[in-house]
């Protein structure tokens, strides 16, 4: 039992390197325990304590987010005592604010009066933006436990929407502070911390500006880690629920550093960007254009159909009648001035096997090496 | 990237240069600002302006624009001088110390602040600093290449890498972030007028046979061709009469844009293919509309040579097509038969004519991208360049002198330009301007200036003013701003409305062909 570098988590030895916290181990042998604060890459807090468990000895219970293992360590996982902690934890998270989905529970009349302070503070009769897509309520449903424990506690500060990407709801966050961990230490912008005190403490920018006035810079890793409702894009909120939606893996069309991101599309379109977790090189992270700047694929402005020039002003034209036009012109022009008068400039934003092509078109077709791309400008 | 971008963390050092790194490549500098703030990391900052990463940085040296070579010929002269460089490195790895020695013997301290206007205790003690760090990491970007002197500013920064044993080690390297998504793919599939994919020169007999074989032709042009910033200019004489353009819109983008408009006026053919009717597209005479990154699947190989899968998740508008499949068309019907299955099957070409890709394949890539090169499908990728041994045998030492920039300020032109990107756009803004939340955060151009010039030049915060160089002139609003330096103003390129590409010398640098966008002379008044 007290063999070096052994803990036993609900009756089972594992080894551990030492500096891993229970948590860590935990992960590795895929036993669940709940996280709400905890965020890969930071320093845990264990501000929640909702990853508490029970390691014998100890007076009270321990975060496992926060507490290293040791040599003989005993730990349960689900004891009556921990799951019991974690229960009053959500009824307090749950009473803290307008978490009003499902699990608030089933007295009919609480809920029409719960449900009418919502809809005034704000300002839709909908259920919960993130209803569905919840940590809060997943864990609620686990424990088995609703919004009733507790008298209300409304939240003091107002929803916060003057900037176009990210609604703040102060009314429906949990003070996990990932946000802020998200912000300092995966980012590093600096931008958001914790202010006040208390019962009034807030999420806030420097001088408890709006975001747009902060030094913010929409990154958006706050909305991705949030696990409740407080941080939603503003283009999703309501408008797309995650169950309507599909999930496609690709990689970001801005810069060069290759971002993994999932676009999130619900009939034809995309509706929403997140980054891939886990996964190089951005392990999550992105870029206010990556996880904002998606508006361009469904533009009105698109393209849709080829277009020809006549008499200086553009009509439009079949496939057929384009290429023909476009083979004519450039085969005219190289059997007249030879395949040195013409030029292509392939792109930096198309795919590998698309440059790869208008190489070979250039080379092998019009037997010309002028090619070449924006990579200079 | 001789280095992958998670051994950025890795680094003892990391030298940023020429490069606004939070704005231009966000994720990146988070990996920056990690281990300078958690990993005890050292950052040194170079650059002309106060951008926001010399707030993280230990020291800012701020050099006048292009006389990149001189501080960093100055930092190995201190390097040398006080014996601080990689003995052993040098003598089993390098060729050409012994000239490099020579070159930079001229570029004490003193001088190069008399060139650069760094003093000469800062850059002192940011070449010790260098020089301690057991790996130290440069990163740059388009501040450095973007010069009549790109290619010596590169070369130098490989020197500085070199001689303190830097190049093919974890946390060190050279490091160029490249600005588009797949710049580095274009420049590896043979996007350039002198090699087919894989760097292959077409000037080579042999490698032109082989690929005339593989694609089934007779007569590959044997002669490097046409240099982007040489294409216009001979459409301006006459000698290139048509061109095919694809996701790319010249019009903003390129230096001297009046000239540029003339150029393409002469053109006999113009074809844009894009995703909207760009400044390029709207005076082409036939327009093809292309499918956008979230309508298609293929590769795109990121800035530390990582090739990644992009995968369709919606259909085209309208008749839009990838742009694969209209190349392939257009090959078709001028006679020479062009088809694949999918983007699949081109990949699958490309590897067996690439050494590089050789082992590249979309299984291989399905869950993460691999590092070329890959030279077959057992190989693991190539994460870090040079280990051991540099891929052509040794590290060449380049002896370069300090020549200074194309342009310089005088009497009618009293104010140096420099141009560059803002966090909120990208590149001519045909993507992002179609952004509602983008375009409140960054509506409109300006030029962000020192406050004591605006005073000198009597203009306020938000006022319009009149910035003229030799060969245009446009207005932009007044930022006065931290961020600059007196003597230096700074331009968005992003915006057409008021294209800082009107004022910018189309001067080349006579490798690379980049023209110098980092530096010209202008003058500003308060708009009329």
């Amino acid at each position: 039992m007290s063999e070096p570098n052994t803990i036993t988590i609900n009756g089972n030895a594992f080894t551990f390197e030492p500096g891993e916290t229970i948590l860590d181990i935990a992960k590795r042998q895929s036993i669940d325990i709940p996280t709400l604060c905890h965020l890969k890459g930071a320093t845990p807090t264990g501000v929640c304590r909702i990853c508490v468990v029970e390691v014998r000895g100890a007076d009270k219970l321990l975060p496992a987010c926060a507490t290293p293992a040791t040599a003989g360590m005993l730990v349960q996982t689900e004891s009556p005592q921990v799951v019991a902690a974690r229960r009053l934890i959500l009824q307090m998270m749950l009473a803290s604010g307008n978490h009003n989905c499902a699990v608030r529970g089933s007295d009919g009349r609480d809920w029409t009066h719960f449900q009418m302070g919502v809809q005034q503070d704000d300002q839709s009769g909908e259920l919960c933006p993130v209803w569905g897509d919840c940590r809060l309520q997943d864990l609620a449903y686990r424990y088995q436990v609703d919004g009733h424990a507790f008298p209300r506690s409304p939240s003091p500060y107002p929803m916060e929407t003057v900037n176009p990407f990210i609604v703040r709801d102060f009314a429906r966050c949990i003070q996990c502070g990932r946000c802020v961990q998200a912000c300092n230490e995966i980012q590093v912008n600096n931008a958001i911390n914790f202010g006040y005190k208390g019962a009034f403490t807030k999420i806030v920018a420097a001088g408890d500006r709006p975001l747009r006035d902060s030094d913010c810079v929409f990154c958006g890793e706050c909305v991705q880690v949030c696990p409740v409702g407080a941080l939603v894009e503003k283009d999703v909120r309501y408008r797309v629920r995650q169950w309507e939606t599909e999930q496609v893996r690709t990689t970001c069309s801005y810069c060069g550093v290759g971002c993994q991101l999932n676009l999130h599309v619900k009939d034809n379109r995309v509706v929403k960007v997140s980054g891939v977790e886990g996964v190089a090189p951005n392990y999550g992270s992105l870029c206010v254009k990556g996880r904002f700047g998606y508006d361009f694929v469904n533009s009105p402005e698109r393209l849709k159909t080829p277009l020809i020039k006549e008499n200086g002003q553009f009509r439009e034209a079949s496939w057929d009648e384009a290429l023909d036009l476009v083979a004519a012109r450039l085969g005219k022009i190289k059997t007249d001035h030879g395949p040195d008068s013409i030029g292509v400039l392939t792109s930096a934003r198309v795919t590998n096997e698309e440059n790869y092509l208008a190489s070979k078109f250039t080379r092998a077709v019009l037997k010309t090496n002028n090619i070449d791309h924006c990579a200079r400008l | 990237m001789t280095n992958t971008i998670g051994c950025i963390e890795k680094a003892d050092l990391i030298l940023v240069t020429g490069s606004n790194t939070t704005e231009n490549h966000p994720v990146i500098s988070a990996f920056i600002k990690r281990a300078v703030s958690f990993k005890g990391t050292k950052l040194i900052v170079v650059d002309p302006r106060r951008v926001k990463i010399a707030s993280f940085a230990h020291q800012w040296l701020r050099p006048n624009l292009g006389t990149d070579v001189a501080w960093i010929n100055g930092m190995m002269n201190v390097i040398i001088r006080e014996e601080r460089y990689a003995r052993e490195y040098i003598e089993s790895r390098t060729v050409g110390f012994e000239e490099l020695k020579k070159a930079v013997a001229d570029y004490t301290p003193e001088r190069v602040a008399e060139i650069t206007g760094i003093p000469a205790k800062q850059l002192v003690d940011a070449a010790r600093m260098y020089a301690e760090a057991k790996a130290g990491s440069i990163v740059y970007c388009m501040g450095i290449t973007q010069h009549t002197t790109g290619t010596d500013n590169v070369k130098s920064l490989a020197n500085l890498a070199m001689l303190c044993g830097n190049v093919g080690i974890a946390g060190g390297g050279v490091n160029p972030l490249r600005g588009q998504n797949n710049v580095q793919g274009a420049c590896d599939m043979g996007g350039l007028p002198d090699v087919f994919s894989g760097y292959q020169k077409v000037a080579d007999p042999q490698l032109r046979e082989r690929m005339a074989a593989a694609w089934g032709v007779t007569g590959l042009p044997d002669k490097p061709g046409l240099q982007v910033t040489a294409m216009i200019p001979k459409a301006h004489s006459g000698e290139v009469k048509a061109l095919y353009i694809i996701g790319e819109n010249p019009l903003v983008s390129d230096p001297d844009l009046n000239h540029a408009q003339q150029s393409f006026e002469h053109l006999e053919f113009l074809v844009v293919q894009d995703i909207f009717l760009t400044e390029t597209a709207r005076i082409a005479d036939v327009v093809l509309p292309a499918a956008c990154f979230a309508e298609k699947d293929g590769t795109f190989s990121n800035t530390e040579r990582r090739v990644q899968r992009v995968r369709k998740a919606v259909d085209a508008p309208g008749q839009a097509r990838q742009d694969w499949q209209i190349i392939c068309d257009l090959a078709t019907r001028m006679g020479y038969p062009m088809a694949y299955e999918s983007s699949e099957a081109i990949m699958a070409e490309i590897a067996t004519v690439t050494p590089s890709y050789a082992g590249i394949s979309y299984p291989r890539i399905e869950h993460q991208g691999l590092h070329w090169p890959c030279p077959n499908p057992e190989h693991p990728g190539t994460p870090i360049l040079h280990i051991g041994q540099f891929s052509s045998g040794k590290g060449v030492f380049n002896a370069i002198a300090f020549i200074p920039p194309a342009e310089a300020v005088d009497a009618e032109y009293p104010l140096y330009l420099t141009t560059g990107r803002v966090l909120y756009h990208y590149h001519t803004g045909t993507m992002t301007m179609k952004s509602e939340g983008l375009m409140d955060r960054a509506p409109e151009s300006f030029v962000e200036i020192a406050r004591q010039d605006a005073i000198a030049h009597g203009l306020d915060e938000g006022a319009m003013a009149t910035i003229a160089s030799r060969r245009g002139s446009i207005q932009a609003r007044v930022q006065i701003s931290a961020k600059a330096v007196p003597g230096t103003v700074f331009i968005p390129f992003h915006y057409a409305q008021a294209a800082a590409n009107t004022l910018t010398n189309a001067a080349l640098d006579p490798i690379s062909g980049i023209p110098e966008f980092k530096v010209c002379a202008v003058r500003l008044s308060k708009a009329a």
